[in-house]
């Protein structure tokens, strides 16, 4: 952008200047080779493992070519339903909590905790959830995984119902005590509605995060190799699946944790830009 | 019979109230307040109880933190009792002898994660300052898609390319071009395997880059309009403008983005374990295969017999929690310290 008097500027600032934003420039392009590289190579490998045997068959026998990962699929999708059921209500109770009883010293701690718990290791979370699960019931279960999982979608769902909650107007909530309607239904019946939509979302970008989880489901749903539909029984998820194929020393499994690789993140990306789109969407629509 | 029009309260009250009933009270009304107790109990009892609902899930939060911490020191209590704070500078890891000390996991947490800093930061930084004050419009919106859906990528799915495609990579092109040319540092020599420090760092980088670049991002926003506009009226450049006015102002936030992205890097298990090497060494080169404090316990715990080996896995676990939990407490109040002075004029 040359300003009017840019043959007054001394040249080294000149030089400087276009050096520094080209760097910048250079930087953003960088940061977006990884992504293309990524995706690329998933489905690059992934596409030719890509048939009905991946979704309907079990995992063959270490070496064998053929199988698929319909159990992990299965599994992953219970613990996925007993996660979400576990993290929605708890993540979305407390962002209400800390949008509309919360703009005070409380909340803040309230906050910062969420974050606390936003930083915790998710490997650190399995352990807890071993701790509590596992060696008390004695034995691997899905509902170990669950419990770990559900715990990691509470930062992320309270966060972003408490930020959609405040884009509210307050007028709405005033409207609504005003005609004399008991805070418990202004929350629920008026204000929550309306801000439905970025909950929803926010919810679908927590379940995006918590799917593509693997190290919280090492030692709590383990992994099994068979069909299991069983709460109470060790389970096999995609993610974990896809790091077993992938250590496993032959190509045929290399070849599905390619493919497992490449469902997993069409799942993850459906749901990222979903949740891109819808929030987008409505900011226009409010401003 | 007509309500008299001071009813307001009794009509909104509740249905079930006989209108009769309403007519005759209607002249105390708006008076006692017991009356609208009475009138609007239920309500008063039903938002008490709502809002306790709502301060149980926001306890609860506390609950899960609590028990995370105790869990980890109750399972780890025996390698606590045995090993004292010795655990955290001994270097030897033999599950046979039953002797543990996590000094190298440490080691090996804390480079692989400044590796991936030092890769990362000046490539965030540039992102956020590039979607903010450089880009059009048009690419914005794409390009800071770009950066979430790099953040939306399981870390497995990075140890999967890791292994299959950055490291042969490293092997054969990256490495011994590094050692050639710097060989002369002691940072890149010895044996070339591809899987080791630096493959970590990078796979770090990467996936660190979305939670600085965000982050710094919201920092930067949050620099009021005027510094920008008094340094240009100064007859700044644009270059000479951020670096005077915004990176100064942002400075603190973008240090704390920075060290969350840390906290993230300490506690980054799949994808490392998949490309470190996993190796308990302390080695200078960074071509020399590592292992994390995380990693340690996503390979050894299932397969643990003793129980000395799972509580020194616990334990190692207490160690990630606590220095997480040091970093990401210092980088909330210093991105919380920047946002709160300037309340912000919404994402741009």
């Amino acid at each position: 952008m040359p300003s009017p008097q840019s043959h007054n500027i001394k040249w080294t600032r000149r030089v400087s200047n276009y050096f520094a934003l080209g760097t910048i420039t250079i930087f953003a392009l960088i940061v977006t080779v990884p992504l293309f590289l990524i995706l690329g190579t998933v489905v690059y490998h992934g596409i030719s493992g890509l048939n009905l045997d991946f979704f309907t068959q079990n995992p063959k026998p270490m070496g064998e070519a053929g199988g698929g990962m319909a159990n992990a699929i299965v599994g992953s999708l219970m613990i996925l339903a007993m996660a979400s059921a576990i993290g929605v209500p708890f993540g979305i109770g407390t962002g209400i909590y800390l949008a509309e009883f919360g703009r005070n010293a409380y909340g803040n701690v309230v906050r910062f905790t969420v974050d606390v718990l936003n930083g915790v290791p998710s490997i650190v979370i399995g352990l807890t959830a071993y701790a509590l699960v596992v060696v008390t019931q004695k034995h691997f279960s899905a509902t170990a995984g669950a419990i770990a999982l559900g715990i990691m979608m509470v930062p992320t769902v309270s966060r972003t119902t408490e930020e959609v909650l405040l884009l509210v107007p307050h007028t709405i909530r005033e409207a609504a005590l005003g005609l004399g309607i008991p805070q418990w239904r202004t929350t629920l019946s008026v204000v929550l509605p309306s801000a439905m939509s970025g909950v929803v979302t926010g919810i679908i970008l927590a379940f995006a995060r918590i799917a593509g989880e693997t190290a919280p489901l090492l030692f709590t749903a383990l992994g099994n190799r068979f069909w299991n539909v069983k709460i109470g029984q060790p389970t096999a998820a995609l993610p974990l699946q896809i790091y077993l194929d992938a250590l496993s020393p032959y190509d045929d499994d290399h070849r599905l944790a390619w493919t497992g690789a490449l469902v997993l993140i069409s799942m993850i990306v459906l749901a990222t830009v979903t949740f891109r789109f819808v929030t987008s969407r409505g900011v226009k629509e409010a401003g | 019979m007509p309500a008299p029009p001071q009813d307001r309260i009794s009509r909104n009250a509740s249905p079930e109230t006989p209108a009769d009933e309403v007519a005759d009270n209607a002249p105390q009304a708006l008076a006692p307040d017991a009356k609208l107790k009475f009138r609007t109990g239920d309500s008063v009892i039903a938002d008490r109880v709502f809002r306790g609902l709502t301060i149980i899930c926001a306890v609860a939060v506390f609950v899960i933190v609590g028990l995370v911490l105790f869990e980890l020191v109750l399972q780890s209590r025996l390698s606590l009792h045995k090993f004292g704070l010795h655990f955290l500078t001994k270097t030897i890891w033999d599950p046979v002898i039953e002797d543990f000390g996590a000094l190298p996991f440490i080691y090996g947490t804390i480079v692989s994660s400044l590796v991936g800093l030092v890769i990362a930061v000046p490539l965030s930084v540039g992102t956020a300052l590039f979607l903010t004050e450089i880009c059009p419009r048009r690419i914005r919106a794409v390009l800071s898609l770009c950066v979430e859906l790099l953040a939306a990528i399981p870390s497995v799915i990075y140890g999967v390319w890791g292994m299959f495609v950055l490291v042969p990579f490293l092997r054969v092109y990256l490495q011994p071009a590094l050692a050639r040319y710097f060989g002369w540092t002691g940072l890149f020599g010895g044996q070339n395997f591809g899987f080791g420090m630096l493959a970590a760092g990078i796979i770090i980088a990467i996936m660190i880059l979305p939670i600085i670049a965000s982050i710094t991002r919201e920092v930067v926003v949050a620099v009021p309009r005027q510094q920008r506009e008094a340094a240009l009226a100064l007859g700044a450049t644009k270059w000479e403008m951020l670096r005077m006015a915004v990176l100064r102002n942002a400075r603190p936030g973008i240090f704390g983005a920075i060290i969350l992205g840390l906290g993230r890097a300490f506690g980054e298990t799949m994808a490392v374990t998949m490309v470190i090497g996993n190796s308990p060494a302390i080695a200078r080169s960074l071509f020399a295969p590592g292992y994390t404090l995380a990693s340690v316990i996503a390979n050894e715990f299932t397969e643990a017999t003793g129980n000395m080996h799972l509580s020194a896995l616990v334990e190692m676990g207490l160690v990630l929690f606590v220095l997480t939990l040091i970093v990401n407490a210092l980088a909330n109040l210093l991105v919380w310290s920047i946002k709160r002075r300037n309340p912000g004029r919404g994402l741009a």
